[in-house]
């Protein structure tokens, strides 16, 4: 530092001090950026770690086979002639098959999604597109705001008023059922698929608009063939977030699913989700049983599936943005 | 400049397009001021003058590429072949497919090749595979970017060089056989060789449809029109064939823009 400042000071055969300089300030705050990234990373892998271990049991563990074999979890059992899935944790021979909570799961997802997915992209596409810059600064914030609502204030609107409209318009059997579920999750998937939509539509270069105009299009054809195409990549993973919060919410459909763990397609009925049945079963569950274990091997199961979608749709989503832009 | 004495009478002109007393506004701001103007059939007609002038504003009035801007304003009448396109009963969309349109940053969609000079035969309607790849090809042919593309007519127009990708929208503009093709600075991108490509292009277009082009740069104005309007603060200045405005300007102000005195 010192002789830098004198050979600068010094003016009249001035050389050029091109050595390294130290930056410490720099060095500091790399490693520590560096050190909560680790961090992060590190506490999401020891989560990983630790489902990982307590679900395993279920595959090699002889105090969990004596309840319950990996091959009984998925197929049916006979019972009085007929087969059935049964989830019966707690009873005399207790029944593990977790077949009912994935198809829940499933269930209400689909729902929600098909609920969510075109009320959210449309909104998305009008906000973008057609809205007026004030219109569009109040609404965009306002949908936002609703990811904000408390999923129990979500889950007790779909349980009280909710599940009366359904049951008065489609007349189900049962009053909480997949679709009061499936819509109450919607709640809380919408803003999310809204958000990333709108961001991707307003990312498209306004060339292309303009472009397509000037070639003769009407502003439908324009939207429709150029600019929802252009940002498909990114609606798409609006919607894979989408679902990633559908499939992991818990506690809507707790509270409006009516948590029987049911075999069938039928959405007037009660379904119990995956997530519902580990919220509820865990708190009160032996450490250390099959009941524990089998517990366990739904969460990671539950993960496993997200992260094979997601890892899927983000395969696609890298596909089309590549064949987008031009790269190879 | 060399000049010339010899005193030739301007050629009579067919119109192909014709403003009266055009005038443009952004909100209540004048970018256009009461501009007559005609656009001779099978010319190139260039539009030259200092940054700001309105030079995109009046092009863009040509095909009503304006009534897609906010809080723009047109007075006065437009006319293609004799009738108003700013009558009362015009499809705004129609004049666009009839008066096409190129940029100053070539924009390709994120299309394939093909589907990008197939996208205005395709929103026309036509369906026939076979008849829109020989369209296609026409185009591309026509941009004088066939033997480039040939081979890679279903990968991403995005893909193309700068040069290309411009040759590629004007394919895309030409696809739907305008009469009329609006030109903005296409050339201010691209590098001397895409620029004299894209000149000798413009020549030979010239054959079948009437050009308007806007260029910054004099020599492309001298190279490529054969009529120049030279416009100043939003208003028509003078015009006149290129040839004698660029020797025998009338007024002073396009003598002393033409010699790089301003703007
Ligand atoms: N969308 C707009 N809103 C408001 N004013 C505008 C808009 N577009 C252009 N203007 C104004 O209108 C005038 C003419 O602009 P225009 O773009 O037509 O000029 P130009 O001759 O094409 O300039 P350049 O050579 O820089 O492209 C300018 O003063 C410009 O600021
Ligand atoms: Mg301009």
């Amino acid at each position: 530092m010192s002789d830098a400042a004198s050979s600068k000071s010094s003016g009249a055969a001035r050389t050029l001090d091109l050595r390294r300089r130290p930056r410490r300030f720099e060095r500091i705050a790399e490693a520590a950026i560096v050190a909560v990234a680790l961090l992060s990373i590190v506490s999401v892998a020891l989560i990983l770690v630790f489902v990982g271990k307590e679900a395993l049991p279920v595959l090699y563990s002889s105090v969990v086979h004596e309840e319950v074999t990996p091959l009984a979890m998925i197929l049916p059992r006979e019972i009085n002639g007929h087969a059935a899935y049964l989830w019966q944790p707690v009873s005399e021979i207790p029944k593990y098959n977790i077949v009912p909570l994935f198809l829940g799961s499933l269930k209400v997802t689909v729902v929600a999604l098909l609920f969510a997915v075109p009320t959210s992209v449309a909104a998305a596409v009008y906000c973008a597109e057609y809205a007026s810059s004030r219109m569009r600064e109040f609404l965009k914030p306002a949908i936002e705001l609703m990811a904000g609502v408390p999923s129990v204030v979500a889950g007790f609107f779909a349980l009280v008023v909710l599940a009366s409209w359904i049951q008065r318009a489609f007349g189900t059997e049962h009053r909480l059922n997949a679709m009061v579920a499936g819509l109450g999750l919607a709640f809380a998937t919408c803003p999310v698929i809204f958000s990333v939509s709108e961001d991707a539509l307003r990312a498209v270069p306004q060339s292309y608009r303009t472009a397509a105009l000037a070639l003769g299009s009407t502003p439908t054809q324009a939207l429709l063939r150029v600019i929802l195409p252009a940002a498909l990549p990114g609606i798409g993973a609006g919607v894979m977030l989408g679902f990633g919060r559908a499939i992991g919410e818990t506690l809507i459909v707790v509270l409006a699913s009516g948590n029987a763990a049911l075999v069938d397609l039928n959405l007037g009925h009660s379904t119990r989700t995956v997530t519902a049945t580990i919220a509820q079963e865990l708190g009160e569950v032996v450490v250390g049983s099959a009941h524990y274990h089998v517990l366990f091997a739904l969460g990671a199961l539950l993960f496993l599936v997200t992260f094979v979608v997601n890892v899927i749709t983000e395969r696609a989503l890298h596909r089309s943005r590549q064949s987008l832009s031009g790269s190879k | 400049m060399t000049p010339q004495v010899r005193s030739t009478p301007e050629l009579p002109l067919v119109v192909k397009m014709r403003t009266r007393g055009l005038s443009v506004f952004y909100g209540e701001k004048q970018a256009v001021h009461e501009v007559d103007l005609e656009v001779g059939v099978n010319q190139v007609l260039a539009l030259i003058g200092p940054s700001g002038c309105g030079k995109s504003t009046f092009l863009r009035s040509l095909n009503r590429m304006n009534d897609t801007v906010d809080g723009v304003r047109v007075l006065g009448e437009v006319d293609l072949d004799g009738r108003p396109i700013y009558g009362p009963d015009v499809d705004p969309v129609v004049v666009r497919r009839h008066v096409g349109m190129v940029f100053q940053r070539s924009n390709p969609f994120p299309k394939s090749i093909f589907d990008n000079v197939a996208y205005g035969l395709r929103i026309a309607g036509m369906r026939d595979k076979a008849e829109l790849a020989l369209r296609v090809e026409k185009a591309l042919r026509h941009a004088a970017l066939w033997d480039e593309v040939k081979d890679r007519l279903f990968e991403s127009g995005l893909g193309l060089s700068g040069g290309q990708q411009q040759r590629l929208c004007i394919a895309r503009a030409l696809a739907v056989e305008p009469e009329v093709l609006l030109m903005d600075e296409p050339a201010s991108a691209l590098d001397p060789i895409a620029t004299a490509r894209l000149e000798d292009l413009i020549s030979e277009l010239r054959a079948e449809l009437t050009i308007v082009i806007v260029t910054h740069n004099m020599q492309q104005a001298a190279r490529v029109s054969q009529r120049t309007a030279f416009f100043y603060m939003g208003k028509l200045v003078e015009v006149g064939e290129t040839q004698r405005m660029f020797t025998r300007p009338k007024e002073q102000a396009t003598e002393d823009y033409i010699s790089g005195r301003f703007g």
